[in-house]
């Protein structure tokens, strides 16, 4: 009975916030957009990096690019979503979801799911594109499979890190402190060269940033040369296990500010 | 009529200048953002200047025109929001009672963008010379770059009024704002034209005016003195401020007559 209400509440507010994302063009055509415009930008504008000495990346930029998109989108995705969390409860339609909702943490659930789709539908649309682009895939089903999981799993660990704040903040103006770190965690990563071929201070940072771990997998994945692929998983789902109680600890606030 | 456009324009400016002072939340982000961005890219593409042809051995320098050009893209967003407010709020509605001309209100307003566009060129300055990057025009080229930096955030300003006039809400000015950075990420940021791999991208390049704004700035860092770069700096930041200018003006006429 319990789960059924739960899921019955997750399911609710899920649909309602992909309702509004599909529903709404002004949601719906910057989130397909961004990640398109990186990948043209740094897959076309950056592809002569690929002739550096010590670059060895078998599948050719394009897939190096888009490994780091693809990444980069999945957690923009969680991210938008708490735009929209925050959104609802700077309305007061949050506090009114918390009153009916008889598991408020099925209100997080739902959330996370409306991101998952998100992510998956903006997942697609990249793999579309970049196949269309040319680029080249030298993993395996199994291995693109993979790659869709590791994304999901780092879109989760996005929206948890997003939820916190919403939650706390409870207004739209805290969206740069949503975005900004996230946009800086991802960049502290080997974005255009890999790793070894990185210097100075950015170099002992990308070592120490668990999403380095994932972008590099990614890349392994996309090549069909394993990388790490188990330590990455770990990682993004350590994240993910971290923000999830970021954002209960995040509930339980607004739970005490009456919503 | 000249003083009369005078006071006119003298007393919009002052308005317009405290405004943004007033602002911090408006003034940090966009001095902050794009040194932030600077540092994390140039240590990331360092290697990127031991491709052959590459214009100089340190891609900070290469990289400094970058962070003029998004203070232009933030000057959208800053003062097309301020004009967007004032519409909203119907203190435009309570100027049109006044007989102050639409050049004078449109110019006016553009003046807190302007000396916040001269503030962060010269800081851009000092924390890329403190950061270790060349400036090859010397102190000679310092008020040249500042002049430029001031066309630039004239050039982005009018796009800013222009879209407060023609759009009416500071949300959907917010709106532009990645619009704006597609141009600058389809432009030659982070490679010379000449060195971009991809035929379609360099086209792209070569027709963006964006890449001649960062390549006037960018001579001035390393080559010194460019005339042909400079001109082209300055001819596309003027005519698309004109240009902007020009259409402001006719917008607010149809905004006024409508109200």
């Amino acid at each position: 009975m319990s789960f059924a209400r739960y899921r019955s509440v997750a399911l609710a507010v899920g649909w309602r916030n992909l309702h509004n994302f599909f529903g709404n063009p002004a949601l719906l055509v910057p989130s397909i957009l961004f990640p398109l415009f990186f990948f043209v930008a740094f897959a076309g504008g950056l592809s002569r990096v690929a002739d550096l000495p010590n670059f060895d990346f078998r599948s050719g930029y394009t897939a190096f690019q888009f490994s780091f998109v693809l990444m980069q989108a999945s957690a923009f995705g969680g991210v938008f979503t708490g735009f929209g969390m925050a959104r609802d409860f700077e309305t007061g339609f949050g506090r009114r979801m918390m009153l009916a909702a008889p598991h408020r943490t099925a209100l997080l659930g739902g959330y996370a799911v409306s991101a998952l789709v998100r992510a998956l539908f903006i997942q697609v649309i990249l793999f579309v594109i970049a196949l269309i682009a040319g680029m080249q895939i030298d993993g395996g089903v199994p291995q693109l499979l993979g790659m869709s999981a590791l994304g999901l799993l780092v879109n989760f660990a996005a929206v948890m890190w997003a939820a916190g704040i919403a939650l706390r903040f409870r207004s739209i103006q805290a969206g740069p402190l949503m975005q900004t770190p996230v946009f800086l965690a991802l960049f502290l990563t080997p974005v255009f060269v890999p790793l070894n071929l990185l210097e100075g201070w950015v170099h002992t940072v990308a070592s120490l940033n668990p999403n380095t771990l994932i972008v590099e997998s990614l890349r392994g994945l996309v090549s069909g040369e394993a990388f790490h692929t188990g330590a990455a998983f770990l990682a993004a789902l350590g994240l993910g296990v971290v923000f999830f109680t970021w954002a209960l600890r995040g509930l339980r606030a607004a739970e005490a500010a009456g919503g | 009529m000249n003083a009369s456009f005078a006071v006119q324009v003298g007393a919009l400016a002052r308005r317009s200048v405290f405004r943004t002072i007033r602002q911090p939340a408006q003034v940090v982000p966009s001095l902050i953002f794009p040194l932030i961005l600077i540092s994390i890219n140039s240590a990331g593409l360092q290697k990127v200047t031991e491709i052959p042809g590459f214009p100089t051995d340190s891609f900070l320098t290469f990289a400094l025109a970058i962070p003029f050009i998004q203070a232009g893209i933030f000057s959208v967003a800053n003062g097309g929001s301020d004009l967007a407010r004032d519409i909203e709020t119907g203190f435009l509605d309570r100027l049109a009672l006044t007989p102050m001309s639409g050049v004078s209100l449109v110019t006016g307003q553009l003046a807190g963008v302007l000396a916040l566009g001269i503030f962060q060129g010269a800081i851009y300055l000092l924390v890329g010379l403190a950061m270790g990057a060349h400036f090859e025009a010397g102190l000679a080229g310092v008020p040249v770059l500042l002049a430029l930096a001031l066309c630039v955030s004239f050039a982005f300003g009018c796009i800013g009024i222009f879209a407060a006039l023609r759009l009416g809400t500071g949300e959907a000015v917010q709106g532009l704002f990645p619009v704006l950075f597609v141009f600058l990420f389809l432009s030659s940021m982070n490679l010379p034209r000449n060195l971009i791999e991809q035929d379609w991208f360099q086209t792209i390049a070569t027709y963006n005016p964006v890449s001649y704004l960062i390549e006037g700035i960018r001579s001035l860092f390393i080559t010194g003195f460019d005339g042909e770069a400079l001109a082209l700096g300055f001819g596309f930041s003027i005519i698309i401020g004109l240009a902007f200018l020009a259409a402001s003006v006719a917008s607010l006429r149809t905004r006024l007559t409508r109200t």
